[in-house]
């Protein structure tokens, strides 16, 4: 009750601030040299470059209702390869629900469409006719909390390229989730346990054994969705250090509360505000320079 | 840079290789899944329709139309029209009579007794009410609609074969011609089976009815009713509201979820040592009985009254102690008012359980042949789900028919049972 | 005993005068002014009411429990040495003599006039009893509302005294549910030991042979009958297991279709429809298994050239086994609600099929819960009896052939227990003995399926 009273008293909030300071909100556009060719009116309140030059996914117009609720109006942006993209805004705008756009995990949620345009190596995974299965193999997910299954560390890692068939024999298996172990930073800590189950590890090792898990599948987009909020500071370390590693084979879309998160991990940055995408940029530009009067108020820690 | 990226186009065509079997096991698993709820709901289909299909004939009855010449001469010879007398008399004999008189021409007495089998034994019964309830007959010819022999009715409903041999078929040769007879005199008729909800027990099938049985289970349920709902609703106030947390609750709490899970017949040789050899409390009583099931019952109430009572919020209680109630106040005047709907609902269930319970009661004496109605709860009877075993064991024929009626009869009491709980749950149920 | 009603009449009418004027006294003492009473006036009138009533109502079911058993005493106390030294068992055919006589039934031969005088004697004995009773009862009750009407004063705290009775009542009627299980294990166990003086425990629990009919003559040894319960154990187990092998499969794949797969309009019709079949008495079941299934697998079996017993054990565990369908699967629904979303969320985020992350994900993290319901439900089948009782039969074989009629543990004590028997033989006691058996079998699946299901549940809180 009380969460959702505060939600709506949020967006009236905002939606009178944005009535009473119009002119205020549009001054502070500030329409330069560069951004002439980026800045898109066509697309609703958003400011930044929308568009990456070597896009692995690219998302047009995408709108999320909820029943009732609009929860994601009109959002266009791109995933580039090999890069970090962090979302960042108040809880409850819309952007763990953008994420689970990108390999179609709101099918799984009831009563939750979802419009518009999306992408992946310039083949549309919004059609009917495409298949999720192979869809979230290429497009990995990591979650808020770590949820390993309660299987041993081993089968953890082998539980994708089994369900999929990556591997023809049990060597391969084993070459899978060596190297998935190794890329995730967590093969020292457990390669004398590999038997043991996965929900014995620490928050930190969980989180990582999660990572493995998805890379174990060889996908091309790792979706994380808040990853390190359930973390100490340490495990966070690792895995921001973690996430940097991957970038070079991965491209990777990471939502996160923490502004310092996205600056540290994040090559480009998207603000969103009460289901708006309304600003995306290079990290160093958002943090430095932001275009937009609500992403400066975020930013700058007047909300959120 | 281009290692990772052969892996990867590498992995997504095993993916997509494997694409194939894995839909089609997946369409398996979900069509094992909907054969099995099929399968379960299958078979309830076919229990209710095999119940139904053999039991709905038995409220109907096959009833012939005697003409009874009332002959002052054996009924009341001396001319008293004294009821004692009028009530031993020998009405049998007059039955037979009507019967020689429409078929003259049966000689001998195996063929006389074959016709005197038409009939059911009944009839002399009614007839002797008639006569006592009217003296004024006697001397008269009156027309009595008496009840046929089990096997009439089972032919005329069509469960025993005409064609088959003589020497397997209850009904003989010449008993076909005499039905076919009646019939064709049109004083075979079918009427709605009163008999089978007046009649007590009885050994003739086309006498017998679930009456006594019926009763026997009401005062059975009374008992269990009367004695589970206090003790249910008292326990479970205490544990859930004043109980402090130690290891005697504890041991209570632990002892009231094995209980429910105790088989029902443990409970019957509870009964049968405690009640009936240690107390001497009469065996076949319904208030042993009911005291069996009281202990059977209590555990399922006392879980669901807990449940009710933990549905009150807290702010109820909180709000009564802060105007100054005493605690034992506060849950008698305001939080057992709220709980008591969702008690009633449990209690309700525990009875449509002990309704339908059979092997404890087999165990305190319930099963013995009883004729009479019970007219309270120390008098000897049996209850439905005995009646129902007992009569599944009979072999005649006809009292197939009688079980799945009285099976019927069960359900339907159990189905309002149920009905009345859901309705009770849905007028008062509330969201805090 | 059947002026009890009358008695108990008068002990409320008595209470509720003692609740009149207590509240009376209450607005008396206060001289009107009720602000000066501790407590309000109505506890003072329930004060004296429960004082009037619970003595004496105690002392009432005290009476009755014992007044049968000391009367009896004091019959046989009068009879002729020669009866009184009779043994157990003729003495009590005795006593039922003596006890219809009281009754008015009819005895079977004409009463000697020895018996007559003892019924005299009962008659008159309980005439005593009945008036002692009343006497004892009602002057208990005037004592108690009289003393505790004494007691009323303003400063007097009624409502404390009066919650505190009532608090003791209600602790007294918690404590029932152990007095059941204390009462079961006594009465199983106290009959069992009589039993195991006259047949040994290892002869009853690794036996082979079970017939216990030849100790019902007397004149044979009592305990030449065989008593060896492995036959029962095993027919129970074969029974159990073709049971199970109905009910799990497709009691689990039915809650799994309905917890995972059904559209929520299926689920609402399909759930209490399955329930329906918990819902239905036992003998029913075991009708239709006689009835129906029973010559149905005969039948069957027949066009395949097998001989299937009309009684066979195939046709009883079938049938329990579609009634135990809605218990594993209702208890396996709440097990697989039980599974954290973030699991499936996880197999799904990596491309797993619905049905690939059922059985490698939620099944095997399920696995404790659905064994713990598993456990519960053979705890139900093994102390299943009305199904068994009339489609199982009565042989007690040692097989493991589904087509041949076995015997179960609870026909067996049905069998011993129903119908005339006099009391004390090995063969009634053998019942308790298989009870005892049975509930402590039952007993132990049950707390052993409770823990691992507590366990699994905390697992996910």
């Amino acid at each position: 009750m009380n969460e959702r009273a505060s939600e709506s008293d949020m967006e009236a909030q905002a939606s009178q601030f944005m009535a009473e300071n119009p002119e205020r909100t549009s001054a502070r556009r500030r329409p330069t040299e560069a951004d002439a060719a980026t800045y898109d009116r066509e697309h609703r309140g958003t400011v930044g470059e929308l568009r990456s030059e070597v896009p692995r996914m690219r998302c047009t117009r995408v709108n999320v209702r909820y029943g009732d609720k609009h929860a994601i109006r009109d959002v266009s942006l791109d995933v580039g390869k090999n890069e970090v993209l962090a979302m960042i805004g108040p809880s409850g705008c819309g952007k763990s629900t953008f994420l689970r756009c990108l390999n179609r995990m709101n099918d799984t949620v009831a009563g939750c469409r979802v419009t518009g345009e999306i992408l992946l190596d310039g083949k549309d995974i919004m059609a009917p006719d495409v298949d999720v299965v192979p869809l979230r193999a290429r497009v990995g997910m990591v979650f808020q909390k770590p949820n390993p299954f309660p299987k041993s560390i081993f089968e953890n890692v082998a539980f994708g390229p089994r369900i999929h068939g990556l591997a023809q024999s049990h060597a391969e298996l084993e070459e899978i989730v060596v190297s998935s172990l190794q890329k995730a930073n967590l093969w020292d800590e457990v390669k004398d346990r590999l038997a043991h189950p996965g929900t014995g590890l620490s928050g930190g090792q969980q989180q990582r054994l999660c990572i493995a898990r998805a890379i174990a599948i060889q996908p091309e987009v790792i979706l994380m969705d808040e990853p390190c909020s359930a973390l100490d500071p340490i495990s966070t370390a690792k895995i921001e250090q973690l996430i940097d590693e991957l970038r070079r084979n991965y491209s990777i879309c990471i939502v996160t509360h923490s502004m310092q998160q996205a600056a540290r991990v994040s090559q480009r940055t998207a603000y969103f505000h009460l289901g708006d995408l309304i600003e995306v940029g290079d990290t160093d530009r958002i943090f430095v320079k932001p275009q937009h009067q609500l992403t400066e108020d975020y930013i700058t820690g007047r909300f959120g | 840079m281009s290692e990772p990226a052969q892996t990867e186009r590498d992995s997504f065509a095993r993916v997509e290789a494997g694409m194939k079997r894995r839909r089609a096991a997946e369409r398996r698993f979900r069509f094992f899944g909907k054969c099995a709820v099929g399968l379960g709901l299958g078979f309830l289909v076919i229990l209710f329709a095999s119940i139904v299909g053999n039991g709905y004939s038995a409220f109907w009855q096959t009833r012939i139309t005697l003409d009874v010449t009332i002959d002052e001469a054996i009924v009341d010879p001396a001319g008293t029209r004294d009821p004692a007398l009028l009530r031993a008399a020998d009405y049998g004999a007059l039955i037979k009579q009507s019967l020689r008189e429409m078929f003259p021409d049966v000689s001998g007495r195996r063929n006389r007794f074959a016709l005197y089998g038409l009939v059911s034994n009944g009839a002399n019964f009614d007839l002797r009410d008639r006569v006592l309830a009217d003296p004024s007959l006697i001397g008269s010819k009156v027309a009595l609609s008496v009840a046929a022999d089990d096997d009439v009715d089972m032919l005329m409903k069509g469960h025993i074969d005409r064609g088959a041999p003589e020497a397997d078929r209850r009904v003989k040769d010449n008993q076909l011609a005499w039905i076919d007879a009646l019939e064709a005199d049109g004083r075979i008729r079918s009427a709605f089976n009163l008999d089978f909800f007046s009649n007590g027990d009885s050994r003739d099938p086309e006498l017998a009815g679930i009456r006594g049985a019926l009763m026997g289970s009401i005062f059975t349920l009374f008992v269990t009713l009367g004695l589970s709902f206090p003790l249910a609703v008292a326990a479970a106030v205490y544990l859930e509201e004043f109980a402090p947390k130690n290891r005697w609750t504890d041991l209570i709490e632990v002892n009231i979820n094995n209980l429910a899970a105790v088989p029902s017949i443990v409970f019957g040789l509870l009964g049968l040592a405690v009640f009936i050899n240690f107390f001497t409390l009469p065996r076949s009583a319904p208030i042993v009985g009911g005291l069996v099931l009281t202990l059977m019952t209590l555990p399922t109430i006392i879980i669901a009254s807990r449940a009710a009572l933990k549905s009150v919020p807290p702010s109820i209680r909180e709000g009564a102690l802060g105007v100054g109630a005493s605690p034992m106040q506060a849950v008698m005047y305001h939080v057992l008012p709220l709980a008591l709907p969702g008690m009633l609902t449990g209690t309700i269930i525990g009875m449509a359980q002990a309704l339908g319970e059979t092997a404890p009661l087999l165990m305190i004496g319930m099963v013995a042949f009883i004729a009479d109605v019970p007219a309270g709860v120390f008098d000897p009877s049996t209850a439905l789900p005995v009646q129902i075993y007992l009569w599944a064991d009979s072999p005649e024929r006809a009292y197939v028919e009688k079980t799945s009626a009285a099976i019927i009869v069960l359900l339907l009491f159990l189905a309002a049972m149920n009905a009345l709980a859901v309705l009770l749950r849905r007028r008062f149920e509330r969201r805090w | 005993m059947t002026q009890t009603p009358l008695l108990i009449v008068l002990l409320l009418t008595l209470s509720s005068l003692a609740y009149h004027f207590g509240r009376k006294r209450a607005f008396a003492v206060s001289a009107g002014h009720t602000r000066t009473l501790h407590s309000l006036p109505a506890y003072y009138g329930l004060y004296a009411a429960l004082w009037a009533v619970i003595p004496a109502l105690l002392v009432l079911g005290l009476w009755l429990a014992c007044e049968d058993t000391v009367i009896t005493r004091l019959v046989v106390g009068s009879l002729p040495p020669e009866i009184a030294s009779l043994a157990p068992s003729r003495l009590n055919l005795v006593l039922n003599d003596i006890r219809n006589l009281v009754v008015g039934n009819i005895v079977s031969s004409e009463p000697d006039a020895l018996i007559v005088a003892a019924a005299d004697r009962y008659r008159e004995l309980r005439g005593v009893s009945t008036v002692a009773l009343f006497a004892v009862t009602l002057g208990l009750a005037t004592i108690g509302g009289w003393l505790a009407y004494g007691r009323i004063r303003p400063e007097h705290r009624s409502r404390n005294a009066v919650e505190r009775i009532v608090m003791g009542i209600l602790i007294a009627c918690s404590t029932i549910a152990i007095l059941t299980t204390v009462g079961i294990v006594l009465s199983v166990l106290f009959e069992s030991i009589r039993f195991f003086q006259a047949v040994p425990v290892t002869e009853f629990l690794f036996g082979l042979d079970w017939s216990p009919q030849i100790a019902i003559r007397a004149d044979q040894a009592g305990s030449s009958g065989a008593f060896g319960a492995v036959p029962l154990f095993a027919g129970t187990m074969l029974i159990t297991l073709i049971a199970m092998s109905v009910a799990v499969p497709i009691g689990l794949m039915s809650a799994i279709y309905l917890a995972e797969y059904a559209s929520s309009r299926v689920r609402a019709t399909a759930k209490p429809l399955l329930e329906v079949l918990a819902g239905i008495p036992t003998v029913v079941y075991g009708f239709f298994a006689a009835l129906t299934v029973a010559p149905f697998i005969r039948n069957s079996g027949g066009l395949f050239g097998l001989d299937i017993a009309s009684e066979s054990a195939l046709a009883a565990g079938l049938v329990m086994g579609v009634m135990i369908i809605p218990f594993v699967s209702s208890l396996s629904d709440d097990v697989i609600n039980a599974v954290p979303q973030s699991l499936r969320d996880g197999a799904y985020g990596m491309g797993a099929t619905q049905s690939e992350t059922i059985r490698r994900v939620i099944f095997p993290a399920a696995l404790p819960g659905i064994v713990g319901a598993v456990l519960l439900a053979v705890s139900r089948a093994i102390g299943e009896t009305m199904i068994v009782v009339m489609a199982a039969g009565l042989a007690a074989k040692l097989t493991a052939n589904p087509f041949e009629a076995v015997t179960t543990v609870t026909v067996q004590i049905v069998t011993l227990l129903v119908g005339d028997q006099e009391f004390d033989s090995p063969k009634t006691l053998a019942a308790f003995a298989l009870g005892l058996v049975l509930f402590f079998v039952t007993l132990a699946l049950n707390v052993l399926a409770l823990y691992i299901v507590r366990k699994y549940r905390e697992q996910y809180e």
